[in-house]
């Protein structure tokens, strides 16, 4: 039996990321571009103005914070969509009766949502890397702090797909919450440069620790230890991932 | 397709005292159900809307939970043991749905694969082939006919060749070719071993095909029995004919009048000489006058209605 949910759990996997690489131009190229244009727009502007660093520019700063938002609003965006148009559509129902344990549903969601924010990451870092090299001071942190922030985030969208029952509520979980938390957790500065009571708030914002131990792999540098964000990191997957088992154990509003 | 035996005695869907209600107990979509159905037998669920069929079968598919009682599918429960249970179901949904990312032998391998089931290329080509749908097998599922995406519910169900197959209501909106089609290819199954359950609203469908009848009524069981034995049990002569005047008044609660066509029942030759003397004394022209026994329409009614007594 187990061999057959190994393969189970694989097609469910190979088949999310089949689902979001049929529509690459939308789901890949769209938020490439897009963070080559923050990168553009905001380096153009900021780059004389702002150091962050004393030995790092302002554009190569903003490359790897840049990154790791494409990669965590990728990796939340493929499991929520998926989920929410499957519950939305009933083609649900094909996964339903199948023998697929609740571990099955999780490895298969989250492991797409993992390629899709690598694939979309690596391509900000491919094209990006032509402006300014940003250095790569540790590469372990940086595939550290990439994976388990896409694991988060594709958990999390997991959570979202299960509860919302509509688009509306999966944009306004994007909107509301994954945006303005990633805007505040340090893309486009160190929280260094803030009072200290915002520095504070920062401190409260799990994206920030995922920023900032994903950057000090480039530089070598960050505002906190990153053993200190692994950790805070590492516990937050473990905590969102006890969820999400739990509520796809108990088929929360996928089975009536 | 060789199914696996079972051991003796062992049916392959076993309802016990299953019960659901919904909104904290307000509404029972299901009380108390239990009946067995035998490996190989082709059994029907019958029941107007919201008599609970769906809820059965969502339960036994382990698209709902049952809120009291046990289901079994080749003695598999479908909580506790639901993998195995699942792995021996293959189940047609009522709701035409699709994934519009795949095309329909994409839609087919990837069913296949959750089930574990790998290198089934012939089996998939054979379900194609069958339900005439070979020409469609790399079109997308979007550019389907919904005739056409209702095969494909059909061959998405049979993928992972499961000795017990349900179907909830095939054949709703399906043209007669499909309808043939279907029947043929699933009465062949039938045929090999497999187990079928199948839910519809056309009673002649589950005359000609069903070797049993259960017939729901809000979420219990008003009648349990073989297709023949329940013809059989309510037997009665059914005059059937065409009229565009009224009826008399006197006859007017034992018939049902659909357009043009009048069905009157008599339990005897006498019966139905009175009834053609009131028609000829009320001077109510009629025409294709039919005289029959009673189908399995007019066994459902009569129960339904005897049900709601």
């Amino acid at each position: 039996m187990s061999a057959i949910r190994l393969q189970g759990a694989r097609t469910l996997f190979y088949k999310e990321v089949l689902r979001f690489w049929k529509v690459s131009f939308q789901t890949v190229a769209a938020p490439v571009l897009t963070a080559v244009l923050y990168l553009l727009i905001f380096g153009h502007v900021l780059e004389d103005h702002v150091k962050v660093y004393d030995s790092v520019g302002y554009t190569s700063f903003l490359i790897p914070g840049l990154v790791m938002m494409s990669v965590l609003q990728n990796s939340f965006a493929n499991s929520s969509s998926s989920l929410i148009q499957s519950k939305i559509t009933g083609n649900l129902v094909f996964l339903l009766v199948t023998p697929l344990s609740h571990w099955a549903w999780f490895v298969a969601y989250v492991g797409a949502s993992i390629v899709r924010g690598l694939v979309v990451g690596l391509g900000v870092i491919l094209v990006t890397f032509w402006f300014a090299p940003p250095g790569l001071a540790n590469p372990l942190w940086i595939i550290s702090f990439a994976l388990l922030g896409a694991a988060i985030m594709g958990t999390l969208g997991l959570i979202a797909g299960l509860w919302a029952e509509k688009f509306d509520q999966i944009a306004a979980f994007q909107n509301f919450i994954i945006m303005p938390m990633t805007f505040l957790s340090g893309v486009f500065y160190s929280i260094k440069s803030l009072p200290p009571f915002w520095q504070g708030v920062s401190h409260l914002n799990p994206f920030f620790y995922m920023i900032d131990g994903f950057r000090r792999g480039f530089f070598g540098v960050s505002d906190v230890s990153p053993w200190i964000s692994l950790g805070l990191v590492g516990v937050s997957f473990l905590v969102l991932a006890a969820l999400a088992l739990e509520l796809l154990r108990r088929g929360y509003k996928i089975r009536s | 397709m060789p199914i696996q035996p079972l051991p003796a005695d062992q049916p392959a869907i076993s309802f016990q005292n299953v019960s659901k209600t919904y909104r904290g107990g307000q509404v029972r979509a299901l009380d108390g159900v239990s009946f067995d159905i035998q490996p190989g037998e082709f059994f029907g669920l019958l029941g107007p809307n919201g008599a609970g069929k769906t809820s059965l079968i969502s339960i036994l598919a382990g698209l709902s939970q049952a809120s009291g009682g046990a289901v079994k599918v080749h003695g598999h429960d479908v909580v506790s043991d639901y993998a195995a249970a699942r792995k021996a179901l293959g189940v047609v949904p009522q709701e035409l749905v699709f994934d519009p990312f795949f095309s329909v032998r994409e839609s087919l391998k990837i069913q296949s694969g959750y089930f574990g089931v790998k290198g089934n290329e012939a089996w998939i080509d054979e379900l194609l082939e069958n339900l005439g749908l070979a020409d469609k097998a790399n079109a997308n599922m979007r550019q389907l006919s919904g005739g056409m995406k209702r095969r494909v519910l059909v061959a998405q169900a049979l993928v992972h060749r499961p000795p017990v197959i349900v179907l909830d209501e095939p054949t709703a909106g399906v043209d007669v070719e499909l309808r043939q089609t279907l029947w043929a290819f699933i009465a062949r199954l039938n045929r090999e071993g497999h187990t079928v359950l199948l839910t519809t609203h056309y009673l002649e469908e589950a005359e000609a095909l069903c070797q049993r009848i259960a017939m729901l009524k809000q979420g219990r069981i008003v009648a349990l029995d073989s297709t023949s034995e329940l013809l059989k049990g309510k037997a009665s002569t059914m005059l059937r004919f065409k009229t565009d005047a009224a009826l008399p008044i006197a006859l007017l609660d034992q018939s049902r009048v659909t357009g043009r066509i009048v069905q009157i029942k008599a339990h005897d030759a006498a019966e139905v000489e009175t009834i053609l003397a009131s028609l000829r004394a009320a001077g109510c022209p009629i025409e294709d006058l039919e005289i029959g026994r009673a189908d399995l329409e007019d066994v459902f009614l009569e129960i339904m209605q005897g049900a709601h007594q």
